[in-house]
């Protein structure tokens, strides 16, 4: 664990009672993030990544170990952590701008400052001139974008991002993850980011910390040392395709178990 | 490609219902001097339609439909305060949700209206007796939409207002609420529309009121081009009460 770490996870222990068992779903998780740093998580479905993401977010308690941020343990939603979830979470009654501004009505910021700020988040992620639209006529990348633009307008020092282009299709998401990079390169800003998609948090990630199937462990922590800035470009790179093949070694194992375990699963259900 | 309500074939299908009807109104006038139908009992549509002016000029519909209006507005306004305060606790307090719930639906299809004599011995013969069955045959839906609406609330959007530390409060406030607003509306709608239904009903039971009491009065003077005047007077006030909140609910769907 580095002390300059901006988060720290701490082994992590997350226990469900399932029908007539224990699910073990988080087995001793560690890691930290740097400031300004972009940490990628990644495994198999069902290896704990949300559970990670839901702890680290506050949303959910863990039942051993800690997290850590600015020396603080986190025992709740943090105003230091902004968190961006998977599924579309746009208020739909809210335009764009006044989504953007939701955190900053409830810091109790003045109107006219409000305004300003929405503005100033809506142009980061290339929604001007949508601000009078409501999320319904937007489409789901762009309604995504204000979700991203709204956590970011609370000015957390973590951005936690639950696979926040997973229900997008995979041009999109390159794409996106353009914007997220530039975004991220102009505020340094400490992301962690919970993905299923290789490419994604090669694309992305100064480091990718690989999952085991459940019981979820930390099997390896991958190193992403491709240049900086960076763009979409870089997926068609040597380089790119190595990292992902070296990641998806340590993934396939957990991937196959994972299949199997669903497999059985569903053989014991019928 | 043209939008088809562009070119006005939007009115197709408002022309064809319309179309529809006059077909079946000259049928049945027809069948009335033809003699098939007794006219004592059924009058001619073209009688009914001339004494639409009458009802007017004459009879004082509007000042009655005002009187009706006045009564529903009040009912209305008492199924949303209460309609809602009531969902919002069941919502909040699962055991009574569990204990309520189920009969606050079965008071939804009881025929309220037949306990009338009660509400006039508790409130008397007066407008009260009326607003007070409107509101509680009203009450149901308002109840179970507002419970439905909140625990309908996508679970994303409440860990959205976790995660920037919402006090309760402001959860209700400012997700909770606005994001059951749609569901509750139709709450609303449906509770305003079983009221009026039952309003009208009872001012016709009781001979007191607005458009339900001159339809009764009406009846009595055995004036039945003007009774079915009146009737199809009351069914248009409900369609374009129908027409207006389905416009509202439109635009609260659509935001």
């Amino acid at each position: 664990m580095t002390t300059s770490a901006v988060l720290q996870v701490e082994g992590l222990v997350k226990r469900f009672a399932a029908a007539d068992e224990t699910i073990t779903a988080l087995d001793h998780v560690s890691f930290d993030v740097a400031q300004g740093e972009v940490l990628s998580v990644i495994g198999p479905s069902g290896c704990g990544k949300s559970t990670v993401f839901n702890i680290i977010g506050g949303l959910t308690d863990a039942d051993e170990g800690r997290v850590v941020v600015e020396g603080q343990t986190v025992s709740g939603p943090h105003p230091a952590i902004g968190m961006v979830f998977q599924e579309e979470s746009t208020f739909p009654w809210r335009t764009v701008a006044e989504n953007i501004a939701f955190p900053l009505e409830i810091a109790g910021i003045a109107k006219d400052e409000r305004a300003a700020r929405a503005r100033e988040y809506l142009a980061l992620v290339g929604l001007q001139g949508f601000e009078r639209h409501y999320p319904a006529e937007l489409s789901g990348g762009m309604r995504q974008r204000v979700a991203i633009a709204r956590t970011l307008a609370s000015r957390p020092k973590i951005l936690l991002m639950d696979e926040p282009f997973a229900a997008l299709d995979e041009q999109t998401r390159f794409l996106l993850g353009d914007k997220v990079l530039q975004i991220q390169q102009k505020l340094a800003q400490t992301t962690l980011l919970v993905t299923h998609n290789i490419a994604e948090a090669v694309q992305l990630s100064d480091r990718v910390v690989v999952m085991t199937y459940r019981p979820g462990r930390v099997k390896q922590v991958v190193a992403i040392d491709l240049p900086r800035p960076r763009t979409s470009e870089v997926v068609g790179s040597v380089a790119f395709q190595a990292f992902v093949a070296e990641i998806w070694n340590d993934l396939r194992e957990e991937a196959s178990r994972g299949m199997l375990d669903a497999e059985a699963q569903s053989r014991r259900a019928t | 490609m043209t939008n088809p309500r562009d070119t006005g074939t939007a009115w197709g299908p408002i022309g064809l219902g319309f179309a529809t009807l006059v077909c079946l109104f000259a049928v049945i006038e027809a069948m009335i001097r033809i003699g098939w139908i007794n006219g004592f009992i059924v009058p001619l549509p073209s009688a009914v339609l001339l004494s639409f002016e009458r009802i007017i000029v004459e009879e004082g519909v509007l000042k009655r439909f005002l009187f009706t209006a006045a009564e529903a507005l009040a009912a209305g306004t008492l199924v949303a305060v209460v309609g809602i305060s009531l969902g919002v606790l069941l919502y909040r307090k699962q055991i009574l949700r569990l204990a309520c719930e189920t009969w606050v639906a079965a008071l939804a299809a009881a025929p309220l209206v037949l306990i009338y004599p009660l509400f006039l011995v508790i409130f008397g013969r007066n407008a009260l007796t009326i607003v007070m069955i409107g509101f509680l045959s009203g009450l149901p839906p308002a109840i179970l939409k507002t419970v439905e609406g909140l625990s309908g609330t996508r679970r994303v959007l409440i860990d959205v207002g976790r995660s920037f530390n919402l006090s309760p409060s402001q959860q209700f406030r400012k997700i909770l609420f606005p994001a059951a607003l749609p569901t509750i509306f139709v709450g609303l709608r449906l509770g305003l529309m079983f009221a009026l239904i039952n309003i009208v009903g009872v001012e016709f039971l009781i001979n007191f009121g607005g458009l339900g009491q001159f339809v009764n009065e009406l009846a009595e003077r055995y004036d039945l081009p003007a009774m079915y005047a009146a009737i199809f007077f009351v069914i248009l006030v409900s369609v374009g009460f129908f027409l207006l909140t389905e416009r509202i609910e439109r635009w609260l769907g659509r935001t």
